[in-house]
């Protein structure tokens, strides 16, 4: 085992031979996978050097110091090298982890349906195994990028007559096709984040199938697992800003990978304008608006807290106490609150969205923005049926969906043939 | 700043958790709070003496066990999960942290060994009127006479008054607000009848009552005091709020109407799941404020001592964020228990009393927030930039 010392020291050299701002973007990002220093925790096998990732943030912080572009880690295509490098068998990772690495191919989930928002794995979009082809018909949406997306994650129904976690497969559908067709979805904010995605008689090679089929949901709780965990992870890139042919291609890349997320602050509640609008607005003057400022700052602070008790006990090798699960709740009660108190101050300059509005339309875009908090990655109230039957220990809701998924009750607006 | 107990403090608590399993038991507590005094003195002096528990935060060389403003915070959310009787927070945080911010060396070697060793019962006397702390309006008066001062005045809502030997009072001269000690036998007690009989409350009429003056009491050694006091309080009540879930969640999965357990549905679920999350940032509130307050002043070097504004900013934060989960807690343990929550038999009213006198103790919690919003926007930017 070597050193953390004598690893960076590698690194180092190896920059200072091979770093060059000037160099072609996915050339560089090629020879980085080559390496195994762009994603030092894989495999050696597969573009890795089989580090922890401790050893992995060692070796970005290097990056950081030499200010070299790494590989492409933003958007959905994290979701897949996750997924592949669990369950994907030897091709599949050698066909598709270097390209999600260099940044030339672009992934999408493609899990959620109207159909199926809170209960995941009642989907009903259906793979029908035809010769060597699966044949894909039925709805996907919430899909984030996928108009930009070559290749999509797709979970769909290959068993009727098995339960209904056990008649779903795991695929990797090539998105430019015949079959395929995106459809950007507005959402009430006016932003366009997401897609809807349809399936007419799309097809996936039999190969494309990741891990075996009703494997399906297994291979989605991986994915899914990783998408929480990253969560919080911040988006913003400051060597954009930097001198370089290479910096202009990279910037690029991350005005596309980024623009879906640019209300997700306000999504938040923008807790961090609070005390400022106060002064802008003599809301701080005044004795009731006080009230709501402070009860926001205790609800923000105490969130915080809490998060940073988990973390801590979670560092000091402690079972995970309640507070672990409570992060995303807690989110949704800052954001609500904080749209009501940043919107009771701003009074009617809270509606403007145009030219005259009060810090670029931030105020109004926070109102509309907000509700998101607490339906995306999970509602409030499945929140509430995880905590109180995880962390609580009390009885599990009475299932209603049990035996094969054909006799299953099902929204009768499902446009599925599986009856 | 992130906030996790030691192995250290994790082994205190459960010593302390241990004892007062065993002494203050709800049979305990039931037949303590129908006497006039409250508490048992035997187990007093047990938890003074045997555990060191009055003087956990206070220095050795006056007979403490050096620790700080965490030690003092885990007594209380235990004492508050037991609902202890007895004059903890009146003598040993209150009138207590009083005479160590007040008091000169010679004063403090004379009064606080005894205070920390449990012999001597101390109370504080500071609010009047609705019992509202504040630093402005005492009408309470302390005249100069030979060697000492004449106290006049009443003080409403003191704890544990009718059972101190000592009491600490907060009254004004020429020169502004200042800290006294008067003996319990120069003053006229009111015992209250309580909706709270578990925390005894009396009315204290100073006239000319002779008392000394503390050297170095003003009004920052006050406001640190209420951040004390605050503090304390507020980590009795997370403590309060955890037996209230735990007896909620315990009762709602026993009880069964209409052929299941009434914690199988959503109504009262997602419900427990509220107050889980509601007690869990008040914890995290009370148990920062307690560190932050570990690094004030009164325990920390000057050089690194926390700015005096975020000491207060955090204690009357979880003062006012404990007091209105304490509350709501109790209220919904009542409902979620049904007719036999309403009760004297079950034990929900006992923490629900003392839910709402914490609550209004110190002031209440829109005055906390006030106070804490105050204290943040009183910091110097770095500061309030970090929170």
């Amino acid at each position: 085992m070597q050193s953390k010392q004598q690893i960076e020291a590698q690194v180092r050299q190896w920059l200072t031979e091979n770093w060059d701002p000037e160099s072609n973007l996915v050339e560089w990002r090629s020879m980085l996978a080559q390496s195994g220093w762009g994603a030092a925790n894989w495999p050696e096998e597969y573009f890795g050097k089989g580090l922890s990732a401790e050893m992995s943030t060692a070796i970005e912080d290097v990056f950081a110091e030499f200010g070299a572009v790494g590989t492409a880690q933003t958007g959905v295509r994290m979701l897949a090298a996750v997924t592949l490098l669990e369950h994907g068998n030897h091709e599949q990772k050698r066909q598709y982890l270097k390209r999600i690495l260099t940044g030339e191919d672009h992934w999408c989930q493609l899990f959620s349906e109207p159909g199926s928002g809170s209960d995941l794995a009642g989907a009903t979009t259906r793979a029908d195994l035809d010769g060597d082809e699966w044949i894909i018909n039925g709805q996907k949406v919430w899909n984030t990028s996928a108009h930009h997306a070559n290749y999509g994650l797709l979970i769909a129904r290959s068993d009727w007559d098995e339960a209904k976690h056990k008649g779903l497969s795991y695929f990797i559908i090539d998105m430019h096709q015949p079959g395929v067709e995106v459809r950007q979805l507005r959402q009430m904010n006016g932003h366009a984040s997401f897609n809807e995605v349809f399936f007419t008689d799309a097809r996936v090679p039999r190969e494309n199938i990741i891990s075996t089929p009703g494997n399906g949901w297994n291979v989605a709780m991986t994915t899914l697992a990783y998408e929480r965990r990253s969560f919080d992870r911040s988006r913003d890139n400051k060597r954009s800003k930097q001198k370089g042919r290479i910096f202009v291609e990279l910037k690029k890349e991350l005005d596309i990978s980024n623009e879906p997320y640019t209300w997700y602050p306000q999504r938040a509640g923008r807790v961090d304008l609070i005390m400022q609008r106060a002064e802008e607005t003599g809301a701080i003057n005044d004795p009731v608006q006080r009230q709501d400022i402070a009860r926001l700052h205790i609800l923000s602070e105490s969130a915080k807290w809490t998060a940073q008790r988990a973390k801590a006990a979670q560092k000091a090798g402690k079972p995970q106490g309640p507070e672990g699960s409570l992060g995303k709740l807690a989110a949704s009660e800052v954001g609500r609150l904080a749209a009501r108190v940043h919107t009771t101050m701003s009074v009617n300059d809270a509606l403007l969205t145009g030219p005259d509005s009060v810090r670029d339309g931030v105020i109004a875009e926070i109102l509309v923005s907000v509700p998101a908090g607490s339906i995306a990655g999970g509602t409030d109230e499945i929140q509430r049926n995880i905590v109180a039957e995880r962390v609580l220990g009390l009885p599990k809701e009475t299932r209603f969906d049990e035996g094969p998924f054909r006799n299953v009750q099902r929204n009768s607006a499902a446009k599925d043939s599986g009856k | 700043m992130a906030f996790i107990f030691t192995e250290d403090q994790e082994q205190f608590r459960d010593s302390v958790s241990r004892f007062l399993k065993d002494k203050s038991s709800t049979p305990d507590v039931r037949s303590l709070m129908a006497t006039e005094a409250g508490f048992n003195p035997d187990v007093w002096v047990q938890l003074s003496q045997q555990l060191g528990m009055t003087g956990v935060h206070m220095p050795e060389d006056l007979g403490g066990a050096g620790f700080g403003a965490v030690e003092m915070a885990i007594v209380c959310e235990e004492m508050g999960k037991s609902l202890y009787c007895g004059p903890y927070f009146a003598s040993a945080v209150c009138a207590a942290s009083a005479i160590r911010l007040a008091a000169d060396s010679t004063q403090m070697e004379a009064l606080l060994p005894e205070i920390i060793a449990g012999e001597r019962l101390a109370c504080l006397a500071v609010s009047e009127h609705q019992g509202v702390w504040s630093d402005e309006n005492f009408s309470t008066t302390a005249v100069a006479r030979d060697s000492g001062y004449l106290i006049n005045g009443l003080k409403r809502f003191v704890v544990d008054g009718g059972n101190a030997d000592l009491i600490v009072v907060v009254a004004k001269d020429d020169t502004g607000v200042g800290f006294y000690t008067v003996d319990a036998n120069d003053v006229t007690v009111t015992a209250l009848e309580s909706m709270d009989p578990t925390r005894k409350l009396a009315h204290i009429q100073f006239t000319d009552s002779p008392a000394q003056k503390l050297a170095n009491g003003g009004s920052d050694q006050l406001k640190l005091l209420l951040d004390i006091a605050s503090t304390a309080l507020a980590n009795e009540m997370v403590g309060g709020a955890q037996t209230l879930l735990d007896s909620a969640l315990s009762y709602t999965q026993l009880r069964f109407q209409f052929g299941r357990s009434i914690a199988s549905f959503q109504a009262i679920k997602h419900r427990l799941a509220d107050l889980l999350l509601e007690l869990e940032l008040a914890k995290s509130a009370a148990y920062q404020a307690a560190q932050t307050l570990a690094s004030s002043a009164l325990w920390c070097a000057d050089g690194q001592a926390a700015h005096p504004e975020q000491v207060t900013e955090h204690a009357s934060l979880a003062k006012a964020a404990a007091s209105e989960v304490y509350l709501h807690t109790a209220l919904e343990c009542i409902q979620m228990h049904g007719g036999i929550g309403f009760t004297w038999e079950n034990d929900t009213h006992l923490w629900f009393k003392r839910a709402k006198s914490s609550e209004v103790l110190l002031g209440t919690p829109a005055q906390h927030r006030e106070r804490m919003l105050t204290a943040l926007c009183a910091q110097p930017t770095d500061l309030k930039d970090s929170a």
